[in-house]
């Protein structure tokens, strides 16, 4: 059954209020319209959905797996803040730890908080990723049930650490989830949030997440996505960032998991004085597909943004980055930088990238660095020179280039966490 | 004192405001119209007007079949969407494909070129004449599509190189027009390549035999004349063996209200240890300053580089209303190079996007690319680029820099580089900056003593230097002056 034909049996079942229903219908009435993606849509030139479309995908069904187990194994249990766990796409209190919150602060499941006060969702939900553009977007829309729904008030003093897990658990064959995240910072806000995928070894499944963040005057995010699916699943993700004046947005986006994976990351920089930072690492070996997509939107004077992506590519992966700036003729005094780079360790390891700089204003900065290549032979040499062996030499290397990617990560034990993920990868390369 | 001082310094911004808006009014100086009895075609395009050129020029079947096939495949393809440029539809239906000077007899000799023409390249300032060719440059003119006249076609005889138009070239050296023709840019190419191989109507042919190096550099003067003609010439340059050539072609045309198009395909081979140097200034009518007319300039080409040969592209693009050109390298031979020089100036509604490709597929081969662009007015500015290593293509390597210049606030500079590579052994790098003019090193040239135009001039032409420096000389002169003038009032 298609996602079309499950969707009038959805509505039934999911409920809620008349907004959201129209919310859900346009949702699917686009992707009715656009279909799935083909390689002939230049967003998707290299990244061939065509196992996706072919799969006859069921909505999850929550089954009492080893959650405990898998959330063990990524490594992220001992993270400082609040957790909120999500089974199969599906809020588990559980298997959460949420601790007092400072007043103004609101955060849990979407279905929860829809049912409870469904007026804190509606000015937000869908207006920041609207479903015009990508199918996966809009197929998500059409299928809003749950997630993550967080708010902060204005002016909290606190900073407010939050991490969000969603396990997928494999029980159902060809299962999907498609959770939605929806984070709004008030005013001063100072927020920290970690969005994480786990699952099961060898389930095959899709993760089709959305997620909306919204930054009020002077408000700071820092946001970090770990995606350790099973890497014979499919993940397909899109970030939407709306930022105010003064705001600070900070992301990290480091993907292991996945047979296909496609992060498509949307900043928009709605005001003046505002900071933005795009970072990215990815991790692929066997035949796994990474392709993230960046797009900064600068349309107000003033703005920095600044991109660093890092890919490692070996076996047979295959890497695509599309890096787009977009400075709008108001946009003065723009700073833009961007930094793209992989390594490939195999003959049959590929990368396509495409920095796209487009820029209508004159008084700005904007430089992009692209590099494909091998580790540095010096390096080695200089490694090899002091009695460490090749595959040692190898691993250090290979570990040093990764590690730029996240060294600006402010948790540290995130940073630890991602840290030891990478040693385990590649030290004994 | 000081004082004084420090309300000059924003003083210069506003000046050179205004400096923008006098270049903005900048005319543009080659529109003449020659008025020459024009043979031509009736307008439109189907298979009779193919079979019309082709009867016209007396070819060869195999030739007519491939224009015939061109014509077959062109019909099932759409017009591209995706440069960055915008622009009415083309009705093809509304083109004359053939248009050549009317000629009388069998010209034998220069004095019996119409002085017309003569003097149109006069005011050119083409060395045609035989004693202005002390100069040492070998001009095949092309004037509306045909060969007018060859010069120092003897010189090149003694040496064993043939230069000269295609259509002669056509009835001279069938065979190597039927090995070489759509080697390198089939027609199934694209949709103007297509168009081009079913229409085209002339160009030029060169030939260097092995191990030659060609005693002079060749060169190719276009121009567009007629109203409401399409250009579609055709450009074959083949390097055998070890043979060296430096190519320069420069193109104008005449000021018109409707939007001309020129979509003109290049193929360059380059055999073992071969090396192939093309040079283009191009000067196309780019409009006026509302953006009423010019040329739609939509050219394709591309060269082969076998193994250890060299192919390198320079381009000034400072004319036509849009531009969209790709200058591309095979490198198909282990050990090739491939090189591309660029500077593109946009200024007025003018629109370019342009750009490379580097296809590595031989071993260890190597490739440059060095694009300029300077945006003014509301130009709209695009570097589109391609940088392929394939499955193979062990230790291959490329360098690329993009920089754009912005000059006013109407303007936009964009950059689109692809990057694609297999296999652990190749080393890509890419690097764009965008900027404005400097606005303390202008400060700094005025506080020596420099005229704002002076200053400006010295900037931009430092920013062109590295791509000014691979023209040859004269061409580089003429490229400097040429950018001068279009953006004259920023450039002394």
């Amino acid at each position: 059954m298609s996602f079309t034909e499950q969707h009038p049996e959805f509505l039934k079942a999911a409920g809620g209020p008349d907004w959201l229903g129209e919310l859900r219908n346009a949702g699917i009435a686009r992707f009715a319209e656009l279909g799935f993606p083909t390689t002939r849509d230049e967003d998707w030139r290299f990244t061939d959905v065509s196992p996706i479309r072919q799969t006859a995908f069921t909505p999850a069904v929550p089954a009492g797996a080893d959650v405990a187990g898998l959330l063990q194994g990524s490594g992220g249990s001992d993270w400082p803040g609040h957790h909120l766990v999500f089974v199969d796409g599906v809020f588990t209190p559980d298997q959460s730890a949420i601790g007092a919150l400072p007043a103004g602060v609101r955060l849990g499941g979407l279905a929860d908080i829809l049912a409870a006060t469904p007026e804190l969702l509606q000015p937000h939900l869908g207006t920041g990723a609207a479903v015009n553009g990508n199918p996966f977007t809009a197929l998500n829309t059409g299928f809003i049930r749950d997630g993550a729904a967080i708010f902060l008030g204005d002016d909290i003093d606190e900073r407010v650490t939050v991490n969000l897990w969603y396990v997928s658990t494999g029980a159902t064959a060809n299962a999907v989830t498609q959770p939605r995240t929806l984070i709004v910072v008030g005013r001063n806000g100072n927020f920290t949030v970690t969005e994480n995928y786990v699952g099961p070894g060898d389930a095959c499944y899709l993760t089709n997440a959305v997620t909306e963040i919204i930054l009020a005057e002077n408000a700071v995010i820092d946001h970090t996505k770990m995606q350790l699916e099973s890497e014979t699943a499919y993940h397909i993700a899109a970030m939407h960032v709306h930022a105010a004046r003064d705001s600070r947005f900070k992301s990290h986006a480091i993907t292991t998991g996945g047979a296909i994976t496609r992060n498509t990351i949307k900043a928009q920089l709605d005001d003046e004085n505002i900071e933005c930072t795009l970072n990215g690492l990815y991790l692929g070996h066997g035949r796994q597909l990474v392709d993230n997509h960046t797009c900064i939107e600068h349309a107000h004077p003033n703005c920095n943004s600044s991109e660093i992506y890092k890919g490692i590519l070996d076996d047979k992966a295959r890497g695509v980055f599309n890096g787009r700036i977009h400075v709008r003729q108001d946009a003065q005094k723009t700073d833009a930088l961007q930094t793209n780079r992989a390594l490939l360790l195999s003959d049959d390891a590929r990368v396509n990238t495409k920095p796209e700089l487009e820029i209508h204003a004159d008084d700005v900065r904007c430089t992009h660095g692209a590099t494909v290549g091998q580790l540095d032979e010096a390096g080695l040499f200089y490694l090899r020179s002091r009695g460490i062996d090749a595959e040692t030499a190898r691993g250090i290397l290979t570990y040093a280039f990764a590690c730029e990617a996240v060294t600006d990560i402010e948790s540290q034990p995130v940073r630890d966490t991602i840290e030891q993920l990478l040693i385990g990868r590649y030290r004994q390369l | 004192m000081a004082q004084d001082n420090a309300i000059q310094a924003p003083e210069v911004v506003s000046e050179s405001d205004e400096l923008i808006a006098r270049s903005i009014e900048q005319e543009y100086r080659w529109g003449f119209v020659t008025d020459i009895e024009a043979d031509a075609a009736p307008k439109g395009l189907n298979e009779e007007i193919i079979r019309f050129i082709s009867a016209k020029k007396n070819e060869p079947e195999f030739l007519l079949n491939f224009r015939l096939n061109s014509f077959a495949h062109w019909q099932t393809l759409e017009e591209p969407q995706w440069p960055h440029v915008h622009y009415a539809p083309i009705d093809f239906q509304e083109i004359i494909y053939y248009s050549a000077p009317k000629q009388k007899e069998k010209l034998t000799s220069l004095d019996e070129v119409d002085p017309e023409i003569l003097e149109t390249y006069e005011k050119l300032g083409i060395p045609l004449q035989e004693q202005k060719m002390l100069a040492g440059v070998a001009v095949d003119a092309v004037f509306d599509s045909v060969s007018v006249a060859t010069t120092f076609k003897e010189t090149l005889k003694d040496a064993g190189v043939i230069f000269g138009s295609f259509s002669e070239a056509v009835h001279e050296y069938p065979e190597l027009i039927e090995k070489y023709l759509g080697s390198v840019v089939p027609y199934r190419d694209n949709f103007y390549a297509s168009l081009n191989s079913a229409v085209f109507s002339d160009g030029s042919f060169c030939y260097i035999p092995k191990g030659v190096r060609c005693p002079m550099e060749l060169s190719t003067y276009f121009r567009i004349n007629a109203a409401e003609t399409g250009q579609f010439e055709r450009t074959l340059i083949i390097a055998d063996e070890g043979a060296q050539v430096s190519y320069l072609e420069g193109c104008t045309a005449p000021v018109r209200d409707e939007n001309q198009l020129h979509a003109a395909v290049v193929e360059l081979v380059a055999h073992k240890d071969a090396q192939i140097k093309y040079s283009t200034v191009q000067n196309w009518y780019p409009g006026n300053k509302e953006g009423k007319g010019g040329i739609y300039n939509f050219v394709t080409k591309r060269g082969r580089a076998d193994e250890s040969a060299k192919i390198s592209w320079t381009q000034v693009e400072t004319g036509s209303a849009i531009t969209w050109k790709y200058p591309s390298v095979i490198l198909r031979g282990d050990n090739a190079v491939g090189e591309f020089y660029s500077v593109a100036l946009t200024n007025n509604h003018q629109q370019a996007d342009t750009g490379t490709k580097m296809v590595h597929l031989g071993r260890n081969t190597r490739s440059t690319i060095i694009s300029k662009g300077i945006s003014a007015g509301q130009g709209q500015n695009s570097y589109r680029g391609l940088v392929r290593v394939a499955p193979g293509a062990t230790n291959a390597r490329n360098y690329s820099q993009c920089d754009s210049m912005l000059i006013g606030d109407k303007c936009g500079a964009h950059t689109f580089p692809h990057i694609e590579v297999a296999g652990p052994t190749g080393q890509v790098e890419h690097e764009a900056t965008t900027s404005k003019i400097g606005e303390d090193q202008l400060f700094y040239l005025r506080q020596r003593g420099l005229s704002e135009e002076d200053a400006a001039s010295m900037l931009i032409n430092g920013f062109c230097k590295e791509v000014f420096r691979e023209l040859p000389m004269e061409f580089a002169v003429e490229a400097r002056k040429l950018l001068g003038i279009s953006l004259e009032g920023n450039v002394g």
